[in-house]
């Protein structure tokens, strides 16, 4: 490790015990830009790579605009991305265009719980429908009294009062709506199930019985997370690796504890020293200003950080740091992130 | 005398499906250059709390009882017309989402000239110098670029820093802040709290922060009020309520938020919901929920418990 520059592909970020359940390498996701001048793109995903485990939970967090919310719909595979790959057990699902996907068994395994159950469920489906819908759709059961079963067997799991099933999402809390949302998704056995922003509609009271109820059905199912959320104490308590990204590419990635604790990019040391902390009232911390720079047709030479970065120097203007190892199964994107400010990179 | 005193204040909602009794009997003071904030989940009445005082509650709602008195001047007796001017220059409202409490369709610093020629007394040619003025308070980079822009041409941080240069633009003595950076990236939250707290404190000024995220109550303010179901249960300093809560609500919704240090088997949630405000009501709001309810929690007048002369929880049977 130490010094050496490794691109981070997928198989210098394998946690040593872990097979791969889902890679990303190279991926992107350029948007054009009417009005921005000829060929303009934003680059809302630039050649991320991310490997995720069988059975891991990995955290995704990163500011508004960093390419989160184009990272659950690329995985998810909603959406077809401008260029690399996604390879689920080792198979590239990308070869296919998504509408090909959709009627292929691996649709099943990627399923995604959206952010505020309000907004993602159809409001004239009963919480039943809701559940009864990919149970159709992509595990073909076509008998009523099997579907009903297994609504019934995956309501349990959830927690979801049978009662509650015949109810529309409007007569429903958001805690049982949040329910509604994770009970939809894991009906099919997922093997990844994404997770975005599941729980920043809901109240602390509510949002524990859910982070508990994922923790649980994780350990159950055997199913392999990814946690996308700005709450970062809420990711510290499910995920064993985060991801963290700014402006489109990511900058780190680490060991839960080892993020939190000893971040070094200089982005996730601002971040980790935004979270509010009563026990670190009135302490002077690092506080990161301004705004990221513009994602449409970043400078390719130029770190995406740089003139918002406390320690950006002419290299950095230069040249675009790459991941490179910093300790066990940790990464980092910074020409500074194994020496002190102004040393040698 | 604190600079905003909110007296025994009761606040119903006229509703079609009956009256939803959502503040019952609230006292609360906020001294000069001082941050209380108010905790507590949705419905518990922290918003309602913050719009009464600034009078800006909708028409369904109806003062029953109690008092608000900011620098001795009774708020509710005040005439609509000594209240607009009250507003704006002795006390300045912060919304939660800034981008939709401020004027889509005019430039920032035109919406602070607006708050200055209604409230400050200036010279019309000295408004603009003291609208830019206003947006380099808040550390807004190239303030007289920024001014010239639309609300949908900055984000959402850039946005609510105009939301607080236009409420400090007066040097108001009381800010009511709602949920000031729900919505916000943490990093830009950081900055934006920091900006408050600054404020508050260099401007003497009283602050009243509404927030459900009892990590950052924790983090900015020097007292904390826990409301529950329309009640405040439990005020204190902050260290003593974090360190030591006393009413049973306050100990469960610290279980419930996670902070740095939490593991998840750690983490509980609290059992059953608020009820329903329509309905008939025991003494104690939380009882239904509480594992250290009694039968005379029911059916004897709550009274206020002093465990100092800081720390009062209105709580039978305190931890």
């Amino acid at each position: 490790m130490g010094g050496t520059v490794a691109r981070a592909y997928c198989t210098v970020q394998v946690s040593t015990v872990m097979a791969p359940l889902l890679e990303a390498r190279s991926l992107a996701k350029f948007y054009p830009i009417k009005g921005a001048g000829r060929g303009a793109k934003l680059h809302a995903v630039d050649n991320v790579d991310l490997m995720i485990g069988a059975g891991e939970s990995v955290g995704l967090v990163g500011e508004s605009g960093c390419g989160k919310s184009t990272i659950v719909p690329l995985l998810g595979r909603f959406i077809d991305p401008t260029s690399g790959q996604i390879l689920l057990d080792g198979e590239d699902i990308t070869a296919m265009s998504q509408a090909k996907f959709v009627s292929t068994p691996g649709r099943r395994r990627i399923q995604v719980v959206f952010q505020d159950a309000t907004e993602s469920l159809n409001p004239s489906f009963r919480a039943f429908q809701s559940i009864a819908d990919p149970l159709k759709r992509l595990l073909d059961l076509r008998k009523g009294a099997e579907i009903a079963k297994r609504v019934r067997s995956t309501a349990a799991l959830v927690g979801l009062p049978e009662e509650l099933l015949q109810r529309y999402p409007h007569q429903l809390s958001g805690g049982q709506r949040a329910r509604v949302g994770i009970a939809r998704a894991i009906a099919v056995e997922p093997s990844l199930l994404i997770l975005d922003e599941p729980t920043s509609a809901l109240d602390v009271s509510v949002q524990a019985v859910i982070l508990k109820l994922l923790a649980d059905l994780r350990d159950r199912l055997a199913m392999s997370y990814l946690f996308v959320s700005h709450d970062l104490n809420v990711v510290r308590l499910l995920c064993s690796r985060v991801v963290v990204m700014y402006l489109g590419k990511i900058v780190e990635i680490a060991p839960a504890e080892a993020l939190f604790t000893a971040p070094r990019h200089p982005y996730a040391q601002a971040l980790v020293a935004a979270i509010p902390d009563p026990a670190r009232r009135g302490e002077a911390r690092p506080r990161l200003d301004g705004s990221p720079t513009s994602p449409i047709d970043p400078d390719p030479n130029a770190c995406r950080f740089y003139g918002r970065c406390p320690k950006s120097t002419d290299l950095c203007a230069k040249s675009m740091p790459p991941l490179r190892a910093v300790g066990p199964d940790h990464f980092a994107a910074c020409h500074f992130a194994l020496s002190p400010i102004g040393g040698n990179p | 005398m604190a600079q905003l005193e909110i007296d025994n204040l009761s606040v119903e909602f006229r509703t079609r499906h009956g009256v939803v009794r959502a503040l019952e009997s609230v006292t609360l003071s906020v001294a000069r250059g001082e941050i209380v904030g108010v905790v507590g989940e949705s419905g518990s009445g922290k918003s309602v709390t913050a719009y009464t005082v600034m009078g800006l509650n909708d028409e369904a709602a109806e003062i029953t009882n109690g008092r608000i008195t900011m620098g001795g001047i009774d708020l509710l007796a005040a005439q609509p017309e000594a209240l607009r001017e009250l507003r704006g220059r002795e006390m300045a409202m912060i919304f939660q989402s800034p981008r939709t409490a401020l004027n889509p369709i005019r430039k920032v610093g035109k919406q602070i000239e607006d708050v200055l020629l209604e409230h400050a007394n200036l010279p019309r040619r000295d408004l603009k110098k003291a609208a830019i003025a206003a947006l380099a308070r808040v550390r807004i980079p190239d303030p007289e670029r920024r001014a010239e822009a639309y609300p949908f041409e900055l984000s959402g941080g850039m946005c609510q820093r105009v939301m607080i240069a236009m409420a400090l633009a007066c040097t108001p003595s009381v800010l009511i802040a709602d949920e000031p950076t729900t919505g916000l990236d943490v990093t830009t939250q950081a900055v934006i709290m920091d900006l408050i707290r600054d404020m508050s404190h260099s401007a003497r000024m009283s602050t009243l922060l509404i927030t459900h995220d009892l990590g950052l109550a924790g983090e900015y303010c020097d007292r904390i009020a826990v409301m529950h179901a329309g009640h405040i249960v439990e005020i204190a300093a902050t260290e003593a309520l974090l360190d030591h809560p006393a009413h049973p609500y306050t100990r469960q919704l610290l279980a419930a938020t996670p902070v740095p240090e939490t593991r998840l088997d750690s983490l509980t949630s609290i059992p059953g919901q608020l009820p329903d405000l329509r309905s008939t009501l025991p003494p104690c709001r939380f009882s239904g929920r509480c594992e250290r309810r009694q039968p005379v929690c029911d059916e004897r007048e709550l009274p206020w418990a002093e465990l100092s002369p800081a720390h009062i929880v209105r709580c039978r049977f305190p931890l």
